[in-house]
């Protein structure tokens, strides 16, 4: 019994911590998903060494250091290249035929976090022969992932395995075309960022990104609370242009949204939807 | 719907746990009172073939866990390979693609830690077969936070380190046959 109300505790700070978090700084959890970011909290409460979430919260708002560290936490995004290959097969093979009849493109990777995604599609935009004519924008709440987005520097190890996603995709040419290797780390081509914006946005709280011909936004709504969803699915509607597509993570999807009738199932089992308009 | 009244049963394993869940799952009738929440550790590449395998030879509903869907009493819920399952305190699941944690996603920690938060004394946990460590912190959490801990009993078990480590983890888990488990669910079908 005593662990049960221990638990009721926890739960007690976990939510004035992410109050104070919103109110002191302006990052909003407090719509996520609250298994996992009670995972992630005490994480971070183990491994930065407080006591309790109450100690954790005492700090971040008084340390200003504690907000990146803990930000570190909230936010932690693994991913890799080409990850899913068959999502990027059918970007290739369907929906980039139609972006091509378009005489400039803009594309946002929504959560881009450290980055891989986007520099995978700027690979096959390249491959494809449509990178001069496209803007890519890449965003995150996270400033420290914007930063490593922006670097594109990946351990070499986990090289082996994007490279594999790579040609699963369709991939045209040799992801070692791509980067330089370096004490263990791949360091990609700058110029496959020449035409990418990188920029602080959050689904949560920010407003409209204008005219998107495609955005992808995979593994980023799964963190969200039902209402969230609907929020952030809403915001990605009003971002796309008209008959622009969005590609969800493998097992996300708008079918319980509130937003469903406002795409078209353009691929199902790639999770990419696309814009209808009445 | 299912809540913390309703309770859920959730269920880890590795190696061998196909084979110990086929023994268990068809034995449970379509009424079965609670939901069952299953990880089980496939490789990351392998589009999830357990499904298919399960729902042609069990008498309750077996599907993938999705995100944010309700869970209902009398279904078995497969973590998606490459995902981790959790469940929230109103009983929806939840999937993330948080890192691996065990070396594994999905992994039984992160699902037993969640269901334990979420259904407290209500939740049977049961570890399986396997042969790593996975799903001990879990099984530890699930009985402080009051729940009923069962392991099956490494000795007749395909792998035998992931039931034992369970039970250094978490010594009041009772080791149990896979038929005393099969008998121990009937039980509940009965109450």
């Amino acid at each position: 019994m005593s662990a049960v109300v221990r638990d009721g505790v926890e739960d007690l700070e976990i939510g004035l911590l992410l109050e104070a978090l919103f109110r002191r700084y302006h990052y909003d959890f407090r719509s996520y998903a609250r298994a996992s970011i009670k995972r992630r909290l005490v994480q971070a409460r183990d491994q930065l060494g407080f006591s309790s979430i109450s100690a954790l919260q005492d700090s971040l708002l008084h340390e200003p250091t504690t907000l990146s560290r803990l930000l570190g936490y909230l936010t932690v995004q693994v991913s890799e290249m080409f990850r899913d290959p068959s999502y990027f097969r059918a970007l290739r093979e369907k929906v980039l035929p139609h972006l091509r009849t378009y005489p400039s493109l803009k594309v946002w990777v929504a959560g881009c976090s450290h980055g891989e995604e986007l520099y995978s599609l700027a690979i096959l935009f390249r491959e494809e022969g449509l990178e001069e004519r496209t803007i890519f924008y890449a965003t995150d709440i996270n400033p420290a992932a914007l930063q490593a987005a922006e670097a594109g520097v990946y351990p070499l190890d986990q090289v082996k395995k994007f490279t594999a996603n790579h040609q699963k995709s369709g991939g045209r040419s040799s992801l070692s075309d791509y980067y330089t290797a370096d004490y263990g780390r791949a360091i990609f081509d700058k110029s496959l960022r020449s035409r990418v914006v990188f920029s602080d946005h959050s689904l949560v709280t920010d407003a409209v990104f204008g005219e998107m011909h495609l955005i992808s936004c995979r593994n980023v709504l799964i963190y969200f609370d039902r209402a969230l969803q609907d929020r952030a699915i809403g915001l990605l509607r009003d971002s796309l242009a008209r008959k622009g597509f969005l590609g969800l993570g493998s097992k996300e999807s708008l079918r319980f949204s509130a937003h469903a009738a406002a795409f078209l199932e353009f691929s199902r089992e790639d999770k990419i939807y696309q814009r209808q308009d009445a | 719907m299912t809540d913390a009244s309703t309770g859920a049963i959730a269920i880890g394993g590795s190696a061998g746990a196909v084979q110990a869940l086929l023994r268990l799952l068809p034995t449970l009738s379509a009424d079965f009172p609670a939901p069952i929440l299953i990880v089980v550790h496939v490789p990351p590449d392998r589009e999830n073939a357990l499904v298919p395998l399960f729902q042609g030879k069990c008498r309750i509903a077996v599907k993938e866990a999705e995100d944010k869907e309700p869970t209902t009493p009398g279904v078995a819920y497969f973590a998606p390979s490459d995902y981790h399952l959790l469940v929230e305190a109103d009983g929806t699941l939840s999937l993330s693609s948080d890192e691996l944690v065990n070396h594994s996603r999905p992994s039984i920690d992160v699902l037993f830690e969640a269901a334990a938060d979420a259904f407290g004394g209500a939740l049977t946990s049961i570890v399986l077969t396997g042969a790593n460590h996975d799903g001990a912190q879990g099984l530890k959490a699930v009985a402080g936070a009051g729940g009923v801990a069962l392991v099956q009993d490494p000795a007749g078990a395909y792998a035998a380190a992931m039931p034992t480590a369970a039970v250094e983890a978490c010594p009041e888990a009772r080791v149990m046959s896979l038929d005393a488990i099969a008998a121990y669910l009937a039980g509940l079908e009965a109450a």
